[in-house]
């Protein structure tokens, strides 16, 4: 399409006229040319990015439920969605345990991939192999991973319980999905255990980029160990780091999947978070408006910090 | 089981941007020229696995070589069909022929997107009552449901005679009898209180028998059937896990000798099969006092007619309905499915022929639907019922106090 069109306007452009307005065709040509590479990516952006998140906004603002689907009907309704939301019992709770939930992961997942990126930064032997191998949750489907860390916690016959009795560190199993209080830990670690590649990927290219130069220098003025890393390499990587902490919040905060797998919200609404909360209003209450108003109030949140990510990767290409 | 729920959120993901795409290009469906004779007729449901799905197209085969038509079948996973029926909506492409779960006829119905069958010259004569309510929406009848299934007590007949135990009748019995089986390794009874409408359907047979009712959730006698649930989990005859547990795991736990008793429903016959050594029977969910019915509830699919311009097309549509809840189609579905005819006439015939569905015919004649009182307003009850199930084997509510807490009270 747009060869075709440039190649008409060559044509026009090669016609017998005036130099000047020749040129200013050119121009024109140009100007037309670049709006035609841009526009490829700009009707994508705005029928997949901009026309969901629109119709998310109208939506949380009707009464659009099953019936809608049928008639076309969805009323206006104002911000009661959000009221309704807001003032539903579960929704404290909910906020309390999506920010639990992204503290905790988010804090592990950070000083386990920086403690594992510290130790890949080392060369020994087979220290590529077991770092590739560290990428192996990360390439499971979410599906496979939630259903099998849920038979490992199972409380009877888990292989995890079997394996801490057996070892006799605990006396009776730990109700790990099973229990209110403990339900939200459980599923906190397996997205430790999900997050970590991701950050042991990124810390490691971090840590590469710094040069050995910095720490031979470093090592001179008596900077090992916990001060080369105090006064070396955290500083070099803090652009790197700050980064992937915002990123993380961003991805963890809108967790839906493994919480479904593993304990779908339960037990005792245990472990809903907003996500879990707004993916139930729409596909189990079919009361899409109210589910629209959640997931609004998540991409509010997550807009916080993806503001804090520009800020941040700004400042790391203005260093 | 898990990861159906994931593909059932995946599913409803990218239902939703579909409908939303569907949105855009209005209502020109039923494209079919009107007057003509029907040739064939469109239909949709979720028997999308053997031996079900190939049992289901024999009757609608036959049907549809009865009537002179030819059949088009879409089977769809079943926590996606509501999913994909919303979608078909919104982009006028319903199906000539459509099967809902018993529960959702009501609220399909109410949504105005289906045709009454009382019009189209079909009725629920003869049909048991609690199936005639669930199908039934502001006194018009919207879809009939050829077979239905409920939920009983199955028992492993070695572990109970090991045990020297008859199957229990009474709840003290259940409880003494889950008890006395529970060994390491091996818990007396299995079921299912997980939070989804699952769970709610498996605490019914508790709560309607005790006299419990879903109009009044706050009442003793449905605090008396949790208490029973609750009893279970913490005398630690039925495992912790059961608020985690499908009805699939229920089964599964049975298989594998690590639960004496289950409860659950006849659709798991198929799989026991797979399993002869793990001998079974199969008896009414217990009384909690000897002198209350056993009132257990409804399952199985209906069959409805989605309104459509087309009048031919839509009486073809009711007429196909008609015969698949002919006495000949019930039957033969009933046989080979382990589901039980909705015809009260059929019941004696159908247990003389086929004896091992005795208890779940017991149960059927008393059954009761679950949309039979509160309509389109279930969904909202069985969440209280699941969330108070949630609330009260997890300790952090008393049996008593759990249904007035999740009901937000």
């Amino acid at each position: 399409m747009a060869n075709a069109t440039l190649t008409r306007h060559d044509a026009a452009a090669s016609g017998p006229e005036p130099a000047h307005r020749r040129r200013g065709r050119r121009h024109r040509g140009e100007d037309l040319t670049k709006i035609l590479f841009v526009l490829p990516a700009a009707l994508a952006m705005i029928a997949l990015f901009g026309y969901p998140v629109v119709k998310n906004l109208l939506m949380s603002l009707q009464d659009y439920g099953l019936r809608t689907f049928f008639t076309g009907e969805a009323p206006w309704v104002g911000l009661k969605n959000y009221t309704t939301v807001v003032t539903d019992q579960l929704f404290s709770q909910a906020m309390v345990n999506t920010a639990l939930f992204t503290i905790g992961s988010i804090a592990f997942q950070f000083t386990v991939g920086l403690a594992l990126a510290l130790f890949f930064r080392r060369r020994f032997p087979l220290g590529n192999l077991l770092r590739s191998l560290l990428l192996l949750p990360w390439l499971l489907p979410l599906i496979v991973s939630s259903a099998t860390w849920r038979s490992i916690l199972e409380q009877d016959s888990g292989i995890l319980n079997r394996t801490l009795t057996g070892l006799g560190i605990i006396d009776d199993p730990v109700p790990w999905l099973n229990s209110p209080s403990v339900a939200l830990i459980a599923v906190i670690g397996v997205n430790i255990w999900i997050g970590i590649p991701f950050n042991v990927t990124l810390l490691y290219s971090g840590l590469a980029e710094i040069p050995e130069e910095l720490y031979e220098a470093g090592q001179l003025d008596g900077a090992t160990g916990w001060l080369a890393f105090r006064y070396i390499t955290w500083p070099n990587l803090r652009a790197v780091a700050s980064v992937l902490l915002v990123l993380g919040v961003v991805y963890t905060i809108k967790v839906l999947d493994i919480i479904l797998g593993l304990t779908g919200g339960g037990p005792a609404n245990a472990t809903q978070t907003l996500a879990t909360q707004s993916y139930e209003r729409s596909f189990i209450d079919f009361k899409f408006g109210e589910g629209a108003a959640l997931s609004n109030i998540l991409i509010a949140i997550s807009l916080v910090f993806a503001v804090l990510y520009l800020r941040a990767t700004r400042r790391a290409v203005d260093e | 089981m898990i990861s159906n729920r994931i593909a059932a959120t995946l599913a409803g993901a990218t239902a939703l941007s579909l409908v939303l795409a569907g949105c855009g290009d209005g209502g020109n469906g039923s494209s079919s020229s009107s007057g003509q004779s029907v040739s064939s007729l469109t239909v949709l449901d979720y028997y999308n696995n053997d031996p079900d799905k190939a049992l289901v197209q024999k009757g609608l085969d036959s049907c549809a070589s009865k009537l002179g038509i030819t059949i088009q079948r879409e089977t769809v996973p079943g926590d996606t069909l509501i999913q994909k029926v919303l979608q078909q909506a919104s982009s006028k492409t319903l199906p000539d022929v459509l099967m809902l779960d018993n529960p959702d006829v009501q609220q399909i119905a109410a949504t105005g997107a289906l045709a009454p069958l009382n019009d189209l010259g079909l009725t629920g004569d003869g049909v048991i009552q609690g199936m005639v309510d669930a199908t039934s929406y502001q006194g018009k009848l919207y879809g009939l449901a050829p077979v239905t299934n409920t939920i009983a007590l199955f028992y492993n007949t070695q572990m109970l005679q090991e045990a020297g135990i008859q199957p229990p009748k009474t709840w003290d019995e259940l409880k003494a009898a889950a008890k006395k089986l529970t060994k390491p390794g091996r818990y007396g009874i299995a079921f299912n209180a997980n939070a989804t409408y699952e769970g709610s359907w498996q605490f019914l047979p508790a709560m309607w028998t005790n006299g419990g009712d879903e109009t009044d959730l706050k009442t003793p006698q449905v605090a008396e059937a949790l208490q029973l649930w609750v009893d279970l989990v913490q005398s630690g005859s039925a495992s912790k896990s059961v608020i985690n547990w499908t009805q699939g795991d229920a089964k599964d736990q049975f298989v594998a000798g690590k639960a004496a008793m289950m409860v659950n429903g006849p659709w798991q016959i198929p799989a026991l099969e797979k399993t002869p050594n793990v001998k079974w029977d199969v008896v009414t969910f217990p009384l909690n006092k000897p002198d209350q019915t056993p009132v257990a509830p409804l399952g199985g699919e209906a069959w409805t007619v989605p309104l459509n311009k087309d009048q031919a097309k839509q009486q073809k549509a009711a007429d196909f309905v008609k015969c698949l809840n002919s006495d000949e189609n019930e039957l033969a579905w009933a046989k080979a499915r382990f589901t039980v005819p909705t015809k009260t006439a059929l019941l004696d015939q159908y247990v003389k022929e086929k004896p091992s569905m005795k208890a779940f015919t017991e149960q059927v004649r008393t059954a009761r639907s679950r949309t039979g009182k509160l309509g389109d307003k279930w969904p909202e009850a069985a969440k209280v019922i699941y969330q108070a199930i949630a609330l009260a084997l997890t300790g952090k509510a008393s049996a008593q106090d759990a249904f007035k807490q999740a009901s937000g009270g």
